[in-house]
């Protein structure tokens, strides 16, 4: 049996799975850069929060997802099959990955560009908005891109406690000693992440027509 | 005007950046903080828009004392100028030029049109508008730099260490348009640098500071090449000072020669009978100076066809009428004639004089300077 064939003999279910793979990567993602967006700040701007902050983040990503999976409802109260979970641990995961990515990004903005935004009566705030966060924008977004495949994929993982995605074909996959499935899990995580990947590469590239600017110099 | 009274800036550590300093930098003229690395010149000025605020002694700007201010509204009321031009990478050059006028919530297209004008007015033209700061050289980004301190139209313009990036070449170009720009907006300026001879240059007065924060001498800088306070600012002023210092001593009454020059493109034959002393000055139609044609030694034969731009010698310098002492000894003494050739506003020819005539005036106004009254016991 192909893949396409499958495919289309299961169409409803595949594309459903794709869906929930497909929020429960992305949902958690944009939590997670609300999230880390202030903790990176305060990283940045308060030397001694850093360290801790930074080794905190390090030890949470090291935590293996299908524990946490498996944690989270004693934590949260929530159901064991309950898709929550899933969404509350890849958030968990993109702050772990981002709050170091935004922090390191504040403090490499140039110093002149900031002394000088002081010097000509930025308020801190202003400044925030105005130079220091624009001028974070490529480097945020390239950890971004990094968070999003690995969202992509963990959520595969989700499958083993009865979230049904995408995950779901590997699963179905091993059971029945069926190919097909699994080269159409794998083709379908790949497309996704690569939309994933292109949808923030589009908007960075929207956000800093500057760096094109130079590039093509 | 703005007035330094008795400032003391200490770190935690007990270093003393500036120590006891006061001066008073007065309304529409260019103050120069000068001094070598730290000398505290640049914390003196950062004190000024309280990017540092001092541990002693009291700021003021035209009566009013600066620690009363909050920082941001003040600081929107000067301009700023720094080394790398500190230019928003993220931002266009009008965008950036704009900055100032976009944070007081100006209109913001009526403060892109006068952005606009500001680029003219450095010397960038229009197209650059759109560019980004990274699209541009070293030179160009401090016009930007200095358009965006204008923007606002603050009184007060404070320029830490702006030309000392770029080569040597734009800085001379760069500080000749500061000059020119100065002359006609008329802000309240200081300027520090480290390069003595870029304070003598701009300067309408020049604080000389030592190392450890302390004032060595304040005073012009033509006062500074003759009266050096101390050996410090002596040693600091450098060599052949008492040549730098006829650059302040204005040229007039030099007794002018009349010269008789020949015109590029016409016949060669013609120069021996407008030469002195085996030299012509070659003009162009307009009578503009364009060098000196050597005739020692070449037989008649050999002058024939027209006078052309190869066959000049360019080793002179030109001085202008009313220009200073210095210009016209430079122009009489790198004149290959020994004629030193003196041009009116247009460049046109006006005259020529030795460099002994112009040693005549040097003496002349030396004998003024010597009689006048001491200053012993006036500090």
């Amino acid at each position: 049996m192909s893949p396409w064939t499958y495919f289309r003999d299961h169409q409803s279910d595949v594309l459903h799975w794709l869906w929930t793979n497909a929020w429960l990567a992305g949902v958690p993602l944009v939590i997670g850069l609300v999230i880390a967006l202030p903790l990176g700040y305060l990283a940045s701007r308060y030397r001694w929060v850093y360290p801790p902050t930074v080794t905190l983040a390090g030890l949470l990503y090291t935590i293996p997802s299908l524990a946490l999976f498996i944690v989270l409802p004693g934590l949260l109260g929530t159901q064991i099959l309950d898709a929550i979970n899933v969404a509350v641990a890849l958030t968990v995961y993109t702050v772990a990955l981002l709050v170091r990515v935004v922090a390191d990004a504040l403090n490499a903005v140039p110093s002149d560009a900031n002394s000088a935004a002081t010097a000509m009566g930025f308020t801190r705030r202003q400044r925030l908005f105005g130079v220091e966060l624009p001028l974070a924008v490529p480097v945020v977004a390239a950890g971004l891109r990094v968070a999003a495949v690995s969202n992509v994929s963990l959520v595969s993982v989700a499958s083993v406690i009865g979230v049904p995605q995408l995950g779901s074909l590997f699963t179905e996959g091993f059971q029945t000693t069926n190919y097909a499935p699994i080269v159409l899990g794998l083709i379908l995580v790949v497309a996704l992440a690569l939309v994933f990947d292109g949808v923030i590469l589009f908007g960075a590239r929207l956000l800093t027509p500057w760096q094109r600017a130079v590039r093509a110099r | 005007m703005i007035r330094f009274d008795s400032v003391t800036k200490r770190y935690p550590d007990g270093t003393v950046a500036v120590n006891d300093l006061s001066f008073e930098a007065a309304s529409h003229q260019i103050t120069v903080l000068v001094g070598p690395s730290g000398c505290g010149k640049t914390t003196s000025l950062r004190m000024i828009n309280r990017l540092i605020d001092p541990s002693e002694g009291r700021i003021w700007i035209d009566d009013k004392d600066i620690s009363k201010e909050s920082p941001a509204k003040l600081r929107r009321g000067i301009g700023y100028v720094i080394q790398q031009a500190g230019l928003f990478p993220h931002r266009t050059v009008v965008d950036n030029v704009a900055t100032v006028p976009f944070l007081l919530k100006q209109d913001r297209k009526q403060a892109r049109a006068h952005a606009m004008e500001l680029l003219d007015r450095v010397g960038l033209p229009p197209q650059f508008a759109k560019r980004y700061p990274a699209q541009l050289s070293g030179g160009q980004q401090q016009r930007v730099g200095v358009a965006r301190a204008l923007a606002a139209d603050p009184k007060i313009m404070l320029m830490d260490e702006p030309f000392s990036a770029v080569d040597p070449v734009v800085r001379a170009q760069l500080q000749d348009e500061f000059l020119r720009l100065q002359a006609e907006l008329g802000k309240t300026i200081v300027f520090v640098t480290h390069d003595i001879d870029e304070a003598i240059k701009l300067g309408d007065h020049v604080a000389v500071l030592r190392v450890g924060g302390k004032l060595a001498q304040f005073a012009t800088p033509a006062e500074l090449l003759s009266r050096p306070a101390d050996s410090f600012v002596a040693g600091f002023v450098g060599r052949d000072r008492g040549y730098r210092a006829l650059g302040f001593t204005v040229a007039d009454e030099l007794p002018l020669h009349e010269e008789s020059a020949i015109t590029l493109g016409s016949d060669l034959a013609d120069a021996p009978r407008l030469a002195r002393d085996g030299w012509v000055l070659v003009v162009d139609a307009e009578h503009n100076p364009q060098g000196w044609l050597a005739l020692t030694g070449v037989p008649d034969s050999a002058l024939q066809g027209e006078v052309t731009p190869d066959l000049l010698n360019l080793g002179g310098t030109l001085a202008a009428q009313g220009g200073t002492l210095r210009e016209a000894l430079d122009a009489a003494l790198s004149s290959p004639s020994g004629r030193g050739v003196i041009v009116d506003d247009d460049g046109r020819l006006v005259g020529t004089v030795s460099p002994s005539e112009v040693l005549a005036r040097i003496e002349a106004h030396a004998e003024e300077a010597r009689h006048a009254p001491a200053e012993i016991g006036t500090s």
